[in-house]
């Protein structure tokens, strides 16, 4: 008999601390995919932010580094000089990127630093009980802003991947959402292109994904999806901000 | 005989961290230890290393700590308000046993500070700084040698245990010129790093990390750390002590207020006054045996520092019960000369407040 579908290799069996309905667990999937099919796994190193992302090495059999919350960008970069052979990746969500760690982000893509990060935007602080983020649409509440965010006391949700797209650094930005088979193939595409980035030398890459946080959300895991469709992507539009096709910056 | 050459303190120490093999450097700047990264940005690459100006202290240390992890030797160097920024990631190095050298060539505080010779971080350096119940290794040099030797000893020190080693000095120490020795005085040591992470190929892999969620588990590893504290404290104390023999008094000194001990303490036995010294190399460990055991015997002791009072409280634990501790502090860029440690040495012989 042939198997048709099977857990990648470079997925463990670990039964994930992600609550039920969080597309967390697709983003791990789809990169340990393309790790399979680029057959990197074995050079490659996870960097982990804080947040629900931290215990990505339970999932992923590879070296990692659990970096301080918002810093995996600088980390990455201090391994990537040290050891450009090897493929480093950092996982963050959007209060380690878009609010405590825009410092490093900003600065290691400027510097074109050959690193790739995954960037979840789930428009929420998920481990620590769901309090508003930068990424936080108007309008949303959460348990920070319970009479929903109002941009005249906490500004505008941030546009990560077009902001990075804005950097001469950066070889490839780009948005994608993890809630419809569609869209998880695209999101698989994006990810594999943004590892053959790095291992063609070409420059920073980052993906940014829509993804549920259906608990603080307070909806079910199959609502959240639909307001990814409905509520997220309006304002994060999905697309391909920044794609350098050749090596025109040397 | 090897020889010398008039080298300025600062470039002493890059000099020093070249010839330990740390080819990986990452700082921001900061006045007065900017003669550091500006040598290393010149000579780093020149020996197959790498500098990154970065764009922040925050930054810097973080960079460190993926360098680190890679197996690599690895350094920044910042002074009073960049080593504060630093903190959070010495907690993590601390917490995940990744090695990593930290200067800091000291600057007033608290806020902005002058950037007068100072010793205002000890407290910082030695008791903490960062959250967490964790140790730096602290080293003082007091000397442009030392600040070569030093160097080169904290990155042994700091593979040997996986743990963030400190340099601590004075901007004097730092910026003044003294004949110095630029090669080490041993083959410099590497240790393996059986935990580096390197890519997973032909082993199973590895995890730095500083999480521990488990049952009981954050408190072993609080455990393993303090057992390798204790190991440190055991095997890793230096410590330079004079004229102790016949001694009526023991001055404790580190770093500018040392030399300016040693000077001191010829003016006053040239009056016949006993006067001897110890100075700490390492502030932690602490050389708390040789305080101890002296000041058993000689029962008073002065302790001057560039502060308000910071090493002397690690003095008071460390010295016999009977011993008298008198303190003489200059801070923020006060500087003690020897006439004022004369001055302070009669005080304490004629006796006075503890």
């Amino acid at each position: 008999m042939n198997a048709i579908f099977k857990r990648p290799d470079n997925l463990t069996d670990a039964a994930t601390h992600f609550c039920p309905g969080c597309t967390h667990g697709i983003a791990h999937r789809l990169i340990a995919e393309a790790m399979d099919e680029l057959g990197i796994a074995d050079r490659t190193i996870g960097i982990p932010g804080v947040g629900c992302c931290v215990f990505l090495y339970r999932y992923f059999p590879i070296d990692a580094l659990e970096a301080p919350h918002g810093r995996a960008p600088a980390c990455a970069t201090g391994m990537k000089r040290a050891q450009p052979d090897k493929i480093i990746f950092a996982y963050q969500g959007d209060g380690d990127m878009a609010a405590i760690g825009t410092s490093e982000i900003i600065h290691a893509a400027n510097r074109g630093e050959n690193i790739t990060v995954f960037f979840v935007n789930n428009s929420v602080y998920g481990m620590t009980g769901g309090q508003m983020a930068p990424t936080t649409l108007l309008g949303q509440q959460t348990t920070t802003s319970p009479f929903g965010r109002d941009f005249k006391s906490e500004g505008y949700p941030i546009k990560m991947a077009e902001m990075l797209a804005t950097l001469e650094g950066v070889a490839y930005s780009t948005r994608v959402s993890l809630h419809s088979p569609k869209h998880v193939n695209q999101a698989k595409k994006a990810i594999r292109k943004a590892f053959e980035m790095q291992i063609n030398e070409m420059g920073f890459s980052v993906v940014e994904m829509l993804s549920t946080c259906n608990t603080n959300w307070r909806v079910s895991p199959l609502e959240a999806l639909t307001m990814i469709e409905r509520e997220m992507i309006p304002y994060f539009p999905l697309g391909v901000f920044k794609e350098r096709t050749g090596k025109d910056f040397l | 005989m090897t020889e010398k050459k008039l080298t300025k303190g600062n470039i002493a120490l890059a000099e020093g961290a070249i010839q330990a093999g740390c080819r990986f450097y990452f700082g921001y700047p900061i006045t007065p230890q900017n003669d550091i990264p500006e040598y290393l940005a010149r000579n780093l690459p020149k020996n197959g290393g790498t500098f990154i100006p970065a764009e922040s202290e925050i930054a810097s240390i973080n960079m460190v700590m993926g360098a680190s992890a890679s197996g690599k030797r690895a350094m920044t160097s910042s002074s009073g308000p960049g080593i504060s920024l630093m903190q959070e990631g010495i907690s993590y190095l601390a917490g995940s046993e990744i090695p990593a050298v930290i200067v800091n060539i000291m600057r007033c505080g608290p806020g902005l500070g002058g950037i007068a010779p100072t010793q205002g971080d000890y407290n910082q350096a030695v008791h903490g700084g960062g959250h967490g119940d964790y140790r730096n290794i602290v080293l003082a040099p007091g000397s442009v040698q030392e600040m070569f030797d030093l160097t080169i000893k904290a990155f042994e020190l700091a593979d040997k245990y996986r743990n963030p080693t400190m340099i601590i000095a004075d901007a004097m120490i730092g910026q003044f010129q003294e004949p110095c020795r630029l090669t080490p005085e041993k083959p410099v040591e590497f240790p393996e790093k059986p935990w580096a992470l390197t890519g997973r190929k032909g082993r199973s892999p590895r995890l730095l990390k500083s999480l521990y969620l488990g049952d009981y588990e954050q408190e072993e590893h609080n455990l393993f750390l303090k057992k390798k504290y204790d190991e440190i404290q055991e095997n890793e104390v230096m410590v330079e002590m004079q004229s102790l023999d016949d001694a009526e008094l023991i001055i404790v000194a580190f770093g500018t207020p040392a030399r300016v001990a040693k000077t001191a303490i010829s003016l006053a036995r040239a009056e016949g006054l006993k006067v001897g010294l110890i100075r700490p190399i390492t502030l932690f460990p602490f050389p708390v045996k040789q305080v101890f055991d002296h000041s058993a015997r000689v029962k008073n002791i002065l302790v001057i520092e560039m502060n308000t009072g910071q090493m002397v409280r690690d003095v008071r634990i460390a010295a016999h019960k009977d011993a008298a501790i008198h303190f003489y502090g200059r801070p923020g860029g006060g500087f003690p000369f020897p006439d004022d440690v004369l001055g302070e040495i009669k005080k304490a012989l004629a006796g006075g407040a503890r």
